[in-house]
């Protein structure tokens, strides 16, 4: 089975994602793919990541903790398919897809 | 002292060389005269090396020696840099050979792993190839050598081919202290296209029935190569290579090197490096180079082998690389080696490194060796002359103006985690579990922490010179090492310290935005782009092809 | 040293699916369909372990193309090497019945593909034979149906025969098309009979060249997103017939085929056979000479 982890960070930034749903990478050995939606999520930012690598939850949650402190930002849905990516592709894939809905 | 005899070893040869005679063997040996041509000149207990390298090797004296009867010839003693095809193996499992020194084991270190743990290999040592070379003329000397050539004349002149890799220091040790040099050659010829080996050193030759093999070790599809390579040799370009002004250099054979090359002629020369950097360097012709030499940044090149696929573009441009009267690079690992050495930079990558800075490409299954990195990958203390990049890393590293001893900068270029999420960093070697289990008396360790002076990862680059004291180059280890768990455990306000000196740098404190890294920046995306590069000189194997 | 550097300008075979679409349509036209955010995902992977891609590992949608209306679909080679799943099958049969339905001026499959997707096994080998139906009946609505293939997988198992149920097929030299991967006819007939890990040949006799130079191929182009999109420009609104008459004559050519060339081990043979008197350079040609070279020396779709 693949590993379903689910995070939820309360930001403080509300207001600045207006544009529609995007999506980057592709999910392949060692890749992800990042969907990334403006949701009504009360002022979180929620993120999902289903993986087939075992045993990285730890790694996702310092990787995802550190995002989230440089991109405060609320009511945003981020859904994350993994084929094993290294941190250094997740985040890579991460600025790629925050670019495409900020303007950063 | 007068009734000792000199000339023991003169007398042997000469013996071993009369057996072969009344065998019916001339200098001249057919193939399936082999078997016989080893019986009579083999004792047991020889010391023996049958070439093997990076590129080629005597596998066919190897295969015939593997099947001689082990009554006969036992506990031979191979002194060889490379054993990285099955038959070099073959012989100690037929009971032939018995005792090994040696410098690479590449594909057959699980295999070798093995046979030492069952007692069918005794190791003396794994060597580093200049010291294995060296004991050559000391204490190491083969008594019987096998070396693996193009071609040869009936007079047993030598050719070895643009590989010449090995051979002169196997030659000239074995020749020069009465041992018995036996060529392997692909063809006989009327006449060699050069004389590597000149006919009164070489004993015999053996035609081979087939070509020696070759293994095209050193050619990396850019087709490969990813976007975080390309951030890090972004990283060392901008970080390391144009604060130093690093003209002299090595590279290491790996994809995140062969990215640097890649993006020589277009990041490094829209940063107006050209001419400044990477004008000199020991390496061989990896087919990723030709795009830096074709738009200029390579002035010269030395190459310890040579690389399948590139001989008519080498030949075609012998300003930069070492060719022969016949047009055909001259190879020469020895040399290579040493001058790669006494050069101003090494990088290349690794598989581990721990808090001290000290790596190894040895995990706890395999035995393999380092091959030519620790070689190149140290700080020379025998070096006098000055450079700009040999001085500022000693004022670095000493604090002082006018530092009474110069710094050579050993890069390691590393992603915090390899594929499958093993990270790169930890706080223990497998090394030393290694040396437990194999009883060594040191630990298998590539590259010295105290040795190295810059370690690149995507995160950043620790520069050890700038830290004082183990503290310090810990937490610069750390800061560099990511989401791996040694990394996950640095000190937030230390590694703050050390980057506010210098000691660890972002991509962003050295105008790197990462979103950049991609792989539009690579002067060659695959490999017809090489040959398209070459202008049609570069001919790769069939297995890089995909037209 | 040159005095132009031949960098590299941008490679069909290295964009990912989205990029391939977003290369070749109108720029700003394409709508998707089923998008990532619908989340029709495979309901099989997750039970082998295996990630799932929100797409499914295909991307159809509507678009213009040079001011024409046209559909595209794109399989994603990273994800499972394009292979063919329940969904992702079901959005290119869905997208051809659409076309046949609301008559645009092509569909453009841009194939990357292994085949069928093992994992699926039989829900992937039905949406094949699904999709080859609904391109029949695509074009039997009179919408021409493109198949474009450059990319590094190339088309092979069930999407080849998907592929030469098309109008045209559209290649680059990079592209491969065949029924059986290399490995496969290895596994099957042994190294000696064909060395998968000799890719020169693999080329030679799956390659864009060698299948433009048999007819299986209408239009060789070279690896630039922009040259596919000339050619398939050229393509839209023309519809091949697809009757009795030609599938007899299809299957008389082939059968010559089969009689010329079917004792030939290599591609260079029949190239030979052909009349090209130096065979082993054409795989080295870049496409326009190569053009120049076969002009009148290859074989062509009955």
């Amino acid at each position: 089975m693949t590993t379903l982890l689910e995070f939820e960070f309360d930001n403080v930034k509300r207001g600045n994602t207006r544009r529609a749903a995007q999506i980057v990478g592709v999910v392949g050995s060692g890749q992800l793919e990042v969907l990334i939606e403006p949701a009504e999520l009360d002022g979180k930012c929620e993120i999902v990541v289903e993986t087939s690598a075992q045993g990285f939850d730890e790694i996702w949650r310092s990787v995802l903790d550190d995002f989230a402190a440089q991109y405060p930002v609320a009511d945003l849905r981020i859904s994350i398919n993994d084929g094993g990516a290294t941190p250094a592709v997740v985040n890579l894939r991460l600025q790629q897809a925050i670019a495409e809905v900020l303007d950063v | 002292m007068n009734d000792m005899s000199w000339g023991t070893l003169a007398d042997d040869k000469a013996a071993r060389l009369d057996e072969a005679a009344r065998n019916g063997l001339g200098k001249i040996v057919a193939a399936d005269q082999a078997e016989t041509l080893l019986v009579s000149v083999l004792r047991p207990n020889d010391r023996i090396c049958i070439e093997g390298n990076n590129q080629k090797h005597a596998d066919f004296i190897s295969e015939v020696l593997s099947d001689v009867d082990p009554e006969v010839i036992h506990d031979l003693h191979v002194v060889q840099s490379n054993l990285a095809l099955p038959q070099h193996l073959d012989l100690f499992e037929h009971g032939v050979a018995k005792r090994l020194d040696f410098c690479y084991a590449g594909p057959q270190g699980i295999r070798m792993a093995q046979l030492i743990e069952d007692g069918v290999i005794e190791i003396g040592a794994i060597h580093t190839y200049l010291e294995l070379y060296a004991r050559y003329f000391v204490d190491l000397t083969p008594r019987v050598s096998v070396v693996a050539v193009e071609a040869a004349d009936r007079e047993g002149n030598l050719y070895t081919g643009p590989n010449t890799e090995d051979t002169p220091p196997i030659v000239e040790a074995t020749a020069f202290k009465s041992g018995i040099v036996i060529a392997q050659a692909n063809r006989i010829v009327d006449r060699v296209p050069r004389v590597d080996v000149p006919a009164d050193w070489t004993d015999f030759v053996v035609e081979a029935p087939r070509p020696h093999y070759i293994e095209p070790i050193f050619t990396r599809d850019p087709a490969a190569i990813t976007e975080i390579q390309i951030l890090m040799a972004m990283m060392v370009i901008r970080g390391i290579y144009e604060p130093y002004g690093i003209q002299r250099l090595n590279h290491g054979i790996g994809f995140g090197t062969a990215a640097i090359e890649l993006i020589l002629p277009t990041y490094a020369r829209d940063l107006g490096l050209l001419g400044k950097i990477c004008n000199y360097m020991s390496v061989n012709p990896c087919p990723t180079l030709i795009p830096a030499l074709e738009s200029g940044f390579i002035t010269s090149i030395h190459s310890a082998g040579s690389e399948l696929g590139m001989e008519d573009y080498v030949a075609a441009r012998s300003d930069v690389f070492f060719c022969g009267p016949d047009g055909s690079l001259r190879s020469n690992r020895a040399f290579c080696q040493l001058a790669g050495h006494f050069s101003d930079l090494f990088i290349g990558s690794t598989l581990q490194i721990d808090t001290a800075g000290n790596s190894s490409t040895a995990t706890s299954d395999r035995i393999t060796g380092f091959g030519g990195a620790p070689n190149f990958g140290c700080d020379s203390r025998a070096r006098r002359h000055a450079s700009d990049p040999f001085l500022q890393a000693a004022r670095e590293e000493t604090g002082q103006e006018s530092p009474q001893r110069g710094r050579k900068l050993v890069v390691q270029l590393v992603e915090t985690f390899r594929e499958g999420g093993q990270p790169v960093f930890t706080e223990r070697l497998d090394a030393w579990d290694i040396q437990k289990r194999f009883g060594m008396d040191l630990p298998p360790i590539m590259i010295h922490g105290d040795d190295v002076t810059h370690i690149v990862t995507e995160e950043g680059i620790a520069n050890l010179l700038l830290c004082r004291g183990p503290d310090e180059r810990e937490q610069a280890i750390r800061a560099v090492a990511g989401y791996t768990e040694v990394g996950r455990r640095r000190d937030p306000k230390r590694v703050a310290d050390l980057r506010r000196r210098g000691a660890v740098r972002y991509p962003s404190d050295i105008g790197i935005d990462t979103r950049l890294a991609s792989r539009s920046l690579l002067a060659a995306r695959s490999v017809r782009d090489l040959v398209r590069w070459s202008g049609g000189l570069y001919d790769p194997p069939a297995r890089f092809r995909n037209w | 040293m040159s005095d132009v550097l031949p960098i590299p300008q941008e490679s069909y075979l290295e964009l990912s699916a989205r990029q391939r679409i977003a290369r070749i349509c109108d720029k700003g036209t394409f709508t998707e369909i089923c998008g990532p955010e619908a989340r029709r995902k495979s309901p099989h992977l997750a039970t082998f372990g295996m990630p799932s891609a929100f797409d499914d590992g295909l991307i159809v949608g509507e678009a213009r193309l040079d001011g024409r209306n046209i559909m595209v679909a794109a399989q994603e080679g990273a994800f499972m090497g394009g292979a063919v799943g329940e969904v992702h099958g079901a959005k290119l049969t869905g997208l051809l019945l659409r076309a046949a339905d609301r008559a645009p001026d092509a569909v453009v499959i841009l194939a990357d593909s292994g085949g069928v997707r093992l994992h699926e096994a039989n829900a992937g080998l039905v949406a094949v034979g699904e999709i080859q139906r609904a391109i029949f009946t695509a074009r039997d609505a009179g919408v021409p149906v493109i198949a474009v293939i450059g990319s590094a997988n190339g088309c092979y198992g069930g999407m080849s025969i998907a592929a030469r149920s098309c109008d045209w097929v559209v290649m680059s030299g990079e592209g491969r098309l065949s029924v059986s991967g290399p490995e496969v006819i290895e596994s099957a007939q042994g190294a000696g009979e064909f060395d998968a890990r000799d890719r020169a040949l693999v080329w030679r006799t799956m390659g864009g060249r060698h299948r433009y130079l048999m007819g299986d191929a209408d239009r060789l182009v070279a690896d630039d997103p922009g040259a596919f999109r000339s050619e398939i420009v050229s393509l839209l609104g023309q519809s091949r017939a697809i009757t009795l008459e030609t599938l007899r004559a299809r299957n008389t050519e082939l059968k010559q085929r089969i009689d010329t060339f079917g004792a030939a081990r290599d591609g260079t043979e029949i190239w030979q056979a052909m009349g090209h008197s130096d065979p082993w350079r054409l795989p080295e040609l870049e496409p326009d000479p190569f053009q120049a070279a076969v002009d009148g020396k290859r074989r062509k779709r009955a």
